[in-house]
C-alpha cells in the first residue's frame, strides 16, 4: 500500500497555518487601524530656510525670548527654579529642561514649536478660543528682527548644547520625551525623577507624596494620568508605539497627548528603553533560542536513527 | 502471604515484590500495537510530552508567581520576566505550550473522527477523550485568569457571566462563582487553586482513565481493519517480526514516537523563541482595570469556535446553542449509527459531514475573533446554525450508510 503520510501531512499543516492565519493576521488587521510611519519626518511642518547661528541663539534664549523663565538648561548651568511638582502645580506639567532637546527633537518641530507650541504640538483642540484656555508655552513672537532668523538661531543654539547624537542614550532620550508625563516603575522612573533609595521611611514616603501631587497637576492638565509604560513595549509593540508617538491623533482623535516630535534616531533609543524595560532578556532569548533549536535538530535527528533501526526488521 | 525468597538480584528483589518484569510485558513490550498506522497515532505521545512541559513549567512559574491582585501582575511581568534566571523562558514555554496543547489535542480528536476510533468497543476511549478536553479547556481558563491582566480579568468577567443563564438571572451564582461581585481576590484565589490543584489533579486521572480505557478495545488503525491481537502476537514472538501485523508499544513503536516528537519539538521551540506572540496576547500586558473595558474581549483561539456559537443569538438561544456545542461532542458514538469502523473515505456521505464539520469550525473559529458586525456577524450566524445542522444530521446520515 502507498504511503500515505506526506499527504496527511501537507493536510494537517495546510488546515493548523490557515486557522493561525485567520485567528492572527486576518482577525488583527479587522480589529485594528493601521498605520505606516513617515519616518518621523513631519512632512505637515515648514523647512527652515534659514541657517542659525548658535551665538546669536544664545542671547535670545536668555534674553529675549524669555525661554529660561520658565525651562531649565542644566547642561548651559541653569538649575531648575522650582521643584517638579511645584511647577507642574503652576504650568500642568513640568516644562522641560533644554539640555538635549537639539539632539532629541526634530528641527522642524522645534522652531515651529516656538512661534506656536499648540500648533507643533498637534493639541489646538484642546485650547481653543472657546474653552477659554491657553496653551501654557508661550509663544514667540519675534524680538523685533526677521522671526525665522530668530527662531532659527534658537535651534542652532538648543542643538550646539545638547549631546552629540551618538552620546544620546536611550534613557537620556526617554526621559527627555516622554519621562514628565510617564511613569515606568520597571525601571524606578517616576514622573518627578529616578526615584532614589533612602534610608529612611519617611523620606521615601515624602518623595512619593511629591509624585502624588505631580501626578494630580497631570490629571488636571491632560484629562487622566498617563499610563505608566514598563511594558508597553509588549501591549502595543514597536510599530504601534512608533506610529503613535509620530502623530497619536491618528489613532486617537482629540487625545490630549501631544505630538512629541522626535527625530528619527530618537525614537529609535526610545524604543531601546521601552525594551530595556519591557522585554529585558531579548538578547539572552536569541542565545538561548539559537543553541536550543541546534540541540533538538540534534535530537530529531537521532530519533530519527533510532526509528529507523527499530523498524528495519519490522517490514 | 505471598512466598518470598532471597533475592538473586536487585531486578529479582523488585520482581518479587513489585512484579516489575509482568509490568513492563503490559505496559510495554507486550502492548501490542497495529503496523498499519500513521504519524497521526503518535498524537498521544506528542500530547504526553506537551502536559510534561506544561507540568514542569509550572512549578518553576509556581515558585515566584503571587497570587495576589495587587501583585499578581508584577510577579508575572516584573519578578519573572526580568528578576528570575530563566524565568521568561519558562513563562514563554508555559504559554506557548497551553497554546499549542490545544492544536494537537483538536488534531488528535479529528482523527479519531476521521478513522472512526469512537466505536466498537472505543466509546471510553472517546468519552474519556473528551472529559480530558474539559478539563484542559478548564486549566487553561483558570491559568488564563493568574497574570491578573487586562483580559484575564475582562475574560473572566465576561465567562462567569454566563452563568446567569440569560433570562433566569441566576446572578447569585454567579456571585457564588466569583466570591464576590465582581472578579477580584476571592475569584483570583480560587481559579489559582483550581489551576494549580484540582484540575490538574482531574487530568492525570483522567490521562489513566484514557490509557486504561485502550487496553481492551486496542489502538484503532488508519484501514479499519480488524486484527486479531492474541494470534499476531503469537506471529511476532515466534519470530515472524516482518509478517506479524502487530508491534510492540516498545520499543517498536515508542521510536516511531520519539521520531514525530523530536519533529514537533523543533516546531514548538521555534515558536517559544521566535513567534510566541500568537499565545500571550498584548492585551494581557496591561494591569487589569474594572474601569477600562478593552476595545474587543476574545478568548484564546481554541475557545473561539464555541464562542462563535454563543455569540451570533439572542441571549437565551445563544447559551442554549453554546452548552449543545460543549456537549454534543462527547455523545458522538451514539450518534454515529454507522455499523462501519473503517476511514471517513470509505464511508460515503460522512466523508462529506467530517471534512464539512472541520471547515465549519475553523470558520467559526475566524468569526469567533473579529468584530462582531456587518458580513463577519452573518458568516458568523450561517456557520453555527451549520454546526448545529451538521450534529442534528448526524444520526440519519450514518443509519443510511451501507455496510463496507
Amino acid at each position: 500500500m502507498k504511503n500515505k503520510e506526506p499527504l496527511i501531512l501537507v493536510i494537517v499543516v495546510f488546515f493548523s497555518l490557515l486557522t493561525y492565519y485567520l485567528v492572527e493576521p486576518f482577525a488583527h488587521s479587522q480589529m485594528h487601524k493601521h498605520f505606516e510611519s513617515e519616518g518621523f519626518t513631519y512632512k505637515d511642518l515648514p523647512d527652515l530656510t534659514k541657517k542659525g547661528d548658535a551665538a546669536k541663539g544664545q542671547e535670545l534664549v536668555m534674553g529675549a525670548a524669555a525661554c529660561v523663565g520658565c525651562h531649565s538648561i542644566e547642561a548651559a548651568g541653569m538649575p531648575a527654579a522650582m521643584e517638579p511638582q511645584a511647577a507642574a502645580a503652576s504650568y500642568g506639567v513640568n516644562p522641560p529642561d533644554l539640555s538635549n532637546a537639539g539632539a532629541v527633537y526634530d528641527a522642524k518641530f522645534l522652531a515651529d514649536l516656538i512661534k506656536n507650541p499648540a500648533h507643533a504640538l498637534k493639541v489646538e483642540h484642546k485650547f481653543t478660543p472657546e474653552s477659554g484656555k491657553m496653551h501654557p508655552m508661550v509663544a514667540f513672537y519675534g524680538a523685533g528682527g526677521d522671526i525665522d532668523q530668530e527662531v532659527a538661531d534658537i535651534v542652532a543654539y538648543l542643538q550646539s548644547i545638547a549631546v552629540k547624537q551618538e552620546e544620546l542614550t536611550p534613557k537620556m532620550a526617554f526621559e527627555t520625551a516622554c519621562g514628565r508625563c510617564h511613569a515606568v516603575h520597571y525601571e524606578n522612573w517616576t514622573q518627578i525623577g529616578e526615584k532614589p533609595k533612602f534610608k529612611h521611611e519617611k523620606d521615601s514616603l515624602a518623595f512619593d507624596i511629591k509624585v502624588l501631587e505631580y501626578e494630580d497637576s497631570i490629571k488636571n492638565y491632560m484629562g487622566k494620568l498617563p499610563p505608566d509604560l514598563s511594558i508597553y513595549i509588549r501591549s502595543r509593540g514597536e510599530h504601534f508605539i512608533k506610529t503613535f508617538v509620530e502623530d497619536p491623533q491618528q489613532y486617537l482623535k482629540g487625545t490630549a497627548m501631544p505630538r512629541v516630535g522626535v527625530n528619527a534616531e530618537a525614537a529609535e533609543k526610545v524604543i531601546e528603553y521601552l525594551e530595556d524595560s519591557g522585554d529585558t532578556k531579548r538578547h539572552e532569548r536569541e542565545s538561548v533560542g539559537k543553541n536550543v533549536m541546534i540541540y533538538i535538530v540534534i535530537f530529531a535527528i537521532f530519533a530519527l536513527l533510532w526509528k529507523k533501526q527499530v523498524w528495519r526488521d519490522l517490514h | 502471604m505471598a512466598h518470598f525468597t532471597k533475592a538473586t538480584s536487585v531486578k529479582d528483589w523488585l520482581n518479587q515484590r513489585l512484579a516489575v518484569e509482568k509490568l513492563e510485558k503490559v505496559m510495554m513490550s507486550e502492548y501490542w500495537i497495529p503496523k498499519n498506522i500513521n504519524f497521526l497515532w503518535a498524537m498521544g505521545m506528542v500530547l504526553v510530552i506537551t502536559f510534561a512541559l506544561l507540568l514542569v513549567s509550572g512549578i518553576f512559574l509556581l515558585m515566584y508567581y503571587q497570587p495576589n491582585v495587587n501583585t499578581a501582575f508584577d510577579s508575572v511581568n516584573y519578578t519573572i520576566m526580568r528578576e528570575v534566571d530563566f524565568g521568561w523562558l519558562w513563562r514563554h514555554v508555559h504559554g506557548v505550550a497551553a497554546s499549542v496543547v490545544f492544536l494537537i489535542i483538536y488534531i488528535h480528536m479529528f482523527t479519531g473522527i476521521y478513522y472512526g476510533s469512537y466505536k466498537k468497543g472505543r466509546e471510553m476511549i472517546w468519552i474519556s477523550g473528551m472529559l480530558l478536553f474539559v478539563a484542559f479547556s478548564a486549566e487553561a481558563f483558570s491559568g488564563y485568569m493568574l497574570p491578573w491582566g487586562q483580559m484575564s480579568y475582562w475574560a473572566g468577567m465576561v465567562i462567569t457571566n454566563l452563568f446567569s443563564g440569560g433570562s433566569l438571572h441566576a446572578d447569585g451564582l454567579v456571585e457564588w462563582i466569583r466570591g464576590d461581585y465582581v472578579p477580584a481576590q476571592a475569584f483570583l484565589n480560587r481559579f489559582f487553586m483550581l489551576h494549580v490543584l484540582l484540575i490538574p489533579l482531574a487530568i492525570m486521572g483522567l490521562i489513566g482513565l484514557h490509557f486504561g480505557a485502550l487496553r481492551i478495545p486496542h489502538v484503532n488503525n488508519q484501514d479499519g481493519e480488524e486484527i486479531d491481537f492474541d494470534a499476531e502476537a503469537k506471529k511476532y514472538l515466534d519470530g515472524d517480526k516482518a509478517g506479524s501485523k502487530v508491534m510492540r508499544f516498545a520499543n517498536d513503536f515508542m521510536s516511531k514516537d520519539m521520531m514525530v516528537v523530536g519533529i514537533y519539538l523543533i516546531f514548538f521551540f521555534y515558536l517559544v523563541f521566535y513567534n510566541y506572540g500568537f499565545a500571550m496576547d498584548p492585551v494581557n500586558f496591561d494591569p487589569a482595570d474594572g474601569l477600562k473595558t478593552p476595545a474587543h474581549i476574545y478568548p484564546e483561539w481554541y475557545f473561539l469556535w464555541s464562542y462563535e456559537i454563543l455569540r451570533p443569538f439572542s441571549t437565551n438561544v445563544g447559551l442554549i446553542a453554546f452548552a449543545f456545542a460543549q456537549v454534543i461532542f462527547v455523545l458522538l458514538p451514539f450518534l454515529d449509527r454507522s455499523p462501519n469502523t473503517v476511514p471517513a473515505n470509505r464511508r460515503g456521505l460522512f466523508a462529506v459531514w467530517f471534512w464539512l464539520m472541520l471547515v465549519d469550525m475553523i470558520v467559526l473559529t475566524a468569526m469567533g475573533k473579529v468584530p462582531p458586525s456587518g458580513m463577519f456577524s452573518t458568516i458568523g450566524f450561517y456557520a453555527a446554525l451549520t454546526f448545529i445542522g451538521l450534529w442534528i444530521a448526524l444520526p440519519f446520515i450514518t443509519k443510511m450508510e451501507k455496510k463496507v
